[in-house]
């Protein structure tokens, strides 16, 4: 293997884990309501900004809001839920496929208007620079989120198997009706696996805060692609997501060094639509 | 016409990764005949419905229609071909109107849309739903629903008319009524099959009854008969008679 | 199907008149810009609603179709010179084939899934028109300027000609919706809406229906582009093959009321006049409030009234016998 592959490989890997981790909670609140919550990626975005001006006005590094951000975005998720999306549960498929379209369009778009349409980055955050190892450059931030990454979804793992109101929600992803009748509350359900999932693009936010670029609209790419990774992991698949995370950080790494930089996105939508060509419940669905 | 019968169903088996759901199923319908195809739950009624409707393939076998294989034929050719069918779970176009979903059905045959809506309109008089006509799909009551599908399929213009459970569900002169209603399309010259767990409306319709357990044809009859077997007894009347007393 | 009355008759032949008439009486040019988009984005709303509100395919990339449309017609008049008329029918063939290119993996997915696989589409043909040095990449292309003429579809002296052209086309794209909801197709693609299995049940091939809706979709959304080069000019990827657009289309569809034929031409006249004009009042200051208000809009269209304004008329109508 030439070092240049390797080095590329590493790369790959560290970016696709933090796409895991962004992926995760779309697939979490995808498998339990069946909605696909377009604004997850904006949600992306207000992790970043809230670590961003945590640094900026009050010197907090982003290691330090990484908690915070879960917190803020599993209320702003708990109330996004409650007066949105709750709402069009019962209503037709339209509404339930871009009811949140309108959320990720307003917010984004509140930042911009807020904020305006700038780049932005954390200059001097706590962890920076590389470790270099022989041809290979770790960069400290991205090898740390990764492993933070891998964390929070192993304790997403726990969480679900062993407490209580984890199994709640499993049951409920697996069957809706069944669980009503064996009196879980399913509403509630649905609200806290969305507050969670939020929560947990929430935490991705502020570690992607801390070596990527933060604007407004920073969301477009990131969502698209981690429904992409939805699909490919097999939808509401929490394992299926992380693997995929991983893949679509390899694929795209190496199709933007094999083939050309721009079009490294391009190619993993193309991906997307050939999975789904043929397999459309993805790799790891049934 | 062409003589001989109007489906041969020959050794369909059909798998489900391990699980064998239909093992060698061979039958045949007569022209105008009603055939039954009863059994316990979990028996492969309906995998076998879905095989001979071309919505699922069998791995081994074939079906016949009127003397032509369709054992590969997809779905929507089969019901051009003639054979139209109902769902274990009704399915209505909830957002069209009664008029309108067998019009969908009438549509079929023709592009002409005003033979389509008269050709609609008789059906639903012959259907008793002639006076809902304007209700919407989704504001009709279940019983209505399965004589609307009864009647969308109608409206395809079908030799052999499928129902899947058609009297699930029925309060009896609801059942009375469809019973009704199946004869006299069997007297229009259709052909039935019908998968069905009312035994009573299995004992009043049918010509012939084919018992399935297990995914294997046992026994296949006169439903005079078919009752009195002890094999079917044991396998598919004893439970439920066990159960109930 | 019912005869309109005589009312109804009486007042659509005044709203035709008067939307005849419009350009003549009302003066200056803005009125008569803020009318085309209106009419422009009713038309692809119309032909979104095809697809959408008809077949339940929802779909987020008719900015591909439009953005194909515009650079089809444009490349020809550039390097062949091909005239524009010739330019918008190759566009919309081009359309519909890569709608039939697109489709034909996507004839399973429904709602979500099909939502997500237009944007990924769109996306695709975004970035790669960014690149492409065939059409200038991401620099754009600025049309040729050509004499005034119905012939070269130009006119630099007034906005009138193409005020009535986009309405013919308007008025086209609603005949051929009409059509279709009246007759077979129209009906086979509701039936797929409820399901596949209960299309494919009735003798419905609901892959061939879908690929239907999606071309004939994808050739109108495609003319609506080749109007949109001739109108403004200049095309870049970025102005014509971009998600917003694919949105408001969606938007129009919705707030007039998905499904239904004069739906999306009440959705762009309630939603086009309302976003040029925050446009222009708040311009570079307001960088992000006309899509805040979008945003606000389909939150509350989708939680509150999904049927859209002319689903709530219709319902009140049907109420009130």
């Amino acid at each position: 293997m030439s070092e240049q592959l390797l080095a590329q490989l590493i790369n790959g890997l560290l970016i696709g884990c933090m796409y895991s981790l962004i992926a995760i909670g779309l697939t979490m609140i995808w498998g339990v309501m069946n909605i696909v919550n377009f604004a997850h990626a904006d949600f992306l975005m207000i992790g970043m900004f809230t670590s961003f001006w945590l640094y900026t006005l009050y010197g907090v590094d982003p290691l330090l809001s990484i908690p915070v951000c879960g917190v803020l975005l599993f209320l702003l998720g708990w109330i996004i839920y409650k007066f949105v999306v709750s709402k069009v549960m019962t209503g037709p498929a339209l509404a339930q496929v871009v009811v949140t379209f309108g959320v990720s369009i307003f917010i984004a778009n509140a930042a911009v208007f807020l904020w305006s349409p700038d780049f932005r980055m954390i200059e001097k955050p706590l962890l920076q620079g590389s470790w270099i190892m022989g041809p290979v450059r770790l960069s400290i931030p991205k090898a740390v989120a990764s492993i933070g990454s891998i964390a929070i979804t192993l304790a997403l793992f726990l969480f679900l198997r062993k407490t209580k109101t984890g199994k709640a929600i499993l049951a409920v992803e697996m069957n809706r009706s069944s669980a009503l009748l064996m009196g879980i509350n399913t509403e509630r359900v649905n609200a806290l696996s969305f507050a969670i999932g939020s929560s947990l693009v929430g935490i991705a936010g502020a570690f992607l805060s801390m070596y990527y670029y933060i604007y407004p609209q920073v969301g477009g790419t990131f969502g698209l692609l981690s429904f992409c990774i939805v699909a490919l992991g097999g939808f509401g698949s929490i394992e299926g997501a992380f693997i995929a995370g991983i893949l679509i950080g390899i694929v795209q790494t190496l199709g933007g060094y094999y083939f050309d930089p721009a079009y490294k996105y391009a190619i993993v939508f193309a991906l997307y639509l050939v999975t789904v060509w043929i397999r459309p419940q993805g790799l790891m669905g049934w | 016409m062409t003589a001989g019968p109007v489906l041969d169903v020959e050794g369909i088996t059909k798998r489900f990764g391990g699980l064998t759901a239909n093992e060698d199923v061979s039958f045949t319908v007569n022209q105008g005949e009603i055939l039954s195809i009863i059994g316990p739950n979990g028996a492969g009624k309906s995998t076998l419905f879905n095989c001979i409707t071309g919505f699922y393939r069998p791995d081994a076998g074939k079906v016949l229609f009127r003397g032509k294989d369709i054992t590969t034929a997809s779905a929507h050719k089969i019901c051009k071909l003639g054979i139209a069918r109902t769902f274990q779970i009704v399915q209505v176009i909830s957002d069209m109107t009664v008029l309108e979903n067998v019009m969908t059905g009438t549509f079929l045959r023709t592009y002409d849309r005003k033979k389509v809506r008269e050709k609609a309109g008789e059906i639903l008089r012959f259907a008793g739903l002639y006076e809902k006509r304007d209700f919407l799909g989704t504001n009709i009551t279940i019983a209505d629903k399965k004589r609307l599908e009864v009647a969308m399929a109608l409206g395809t213009e079908p030799t052999l008319l499928m129902l899947d459970e058609a009297m699930a569900g029925l309060t009896p002169v609801e059942l009375r009524e469809m019973i009704g209603l199946l004869r006299k399309v069997r007297e229009n010259g259709v052909t039935l099959v019908i998968v069905e767990h009312v035994m009573e409306a299995v004992m009043q319709l049918s010509d012939r009854v084919v018992v399935i357990n297990s995914g294997r044809k046992i026994v296949e009859g006169a439903p005079a008969d078919v009752v009195r077997n002890p094999e079917v007894i044991q396998a598919y009347l004893g439970d439920r008679y066990n159960a109930g007393n | 199907m019912k005869k309109p009355t005589v009312l109804q008759a009486v007042f659509y032949a005044a709203l035709l008149a008067a939307l005849l008439a419009f350009p003549l009486v009302v003066k200056g040019t803005f009125p008569t810009h803020v009318m085309i988009m209106v009419f422009l984005f009713a038309m692809m709303g119309v032909a979104w609603n095809i697809l959408g509100g008809y077949a339940a395919m929802f779909s987020f990339g008719q900015a591909a179709f439009f953005g194909i449309g515009a650079y089809t017609s444009t490349i020809l008049l550039m390097n062949y010179n091909v005239n524009p008329w010739i330019g918008l029918v190759a566009g919309g063939v081009l359309a519909a084939l890569m709608g039939a290119a697109i489709g034909i993996p996507c004839s399973n997915l429904r709602g979500h899934y099909f939502a997500i696989a237009s944007i990924a589409f769109a996306e695709i043909v975004r970035i790669h028109f960014n690149n492409w040095k065939f059409v200038a990449a991401a620099e754009g292309l600025s049309l040729p300027l050509l004499p005034d003429s119905l012939k070269n579809f130009m006119f630099h002296s007034s906005k009138a000609p193409y005020y009535y052209i986009i309405l013919v086309f308007l008025l086209l794209s609603v005949l051929i919706c009409w059509y279709i909801s009246t007759n077979r197709m129209g009906f086979y693609l509701r039936a797929i809406k409820e399901s596949h299995e209960l299309a494919k049940g009735m003798g419905i091939s609901f892959v061939r229906y879908r690929l239907y809706a999606i071309m004939i979709s994808a050739f109108l959304t495609a003319m609506a582009g080749t109007f949109y080069a001739q109108y403004i000019l200049y095309i870049d990827p970025e102005s014509v093959l971009i998600l917003p657009i694919s949105v408001q289309v969606v938007l129009v569809a919705m707030l007039g009321g998905a499904g239904t034929i004069i739906g999306p031409v009440i959705g762009a006249a309630i939603l086009l006049p309302l976003s040029e004009i925050t446009r222009v009042w708040l311009g570079y200051k307001g960088t992000g409030v006309d899509m805040m208000i979008y945003g606000a809009l389909i939150m509350v269209i989708s939680a509150y009234q999904p049927q859209g304004v002319w689903g709530y008329l219709t319902s009140i109508r049907r109420r009130a016998k």
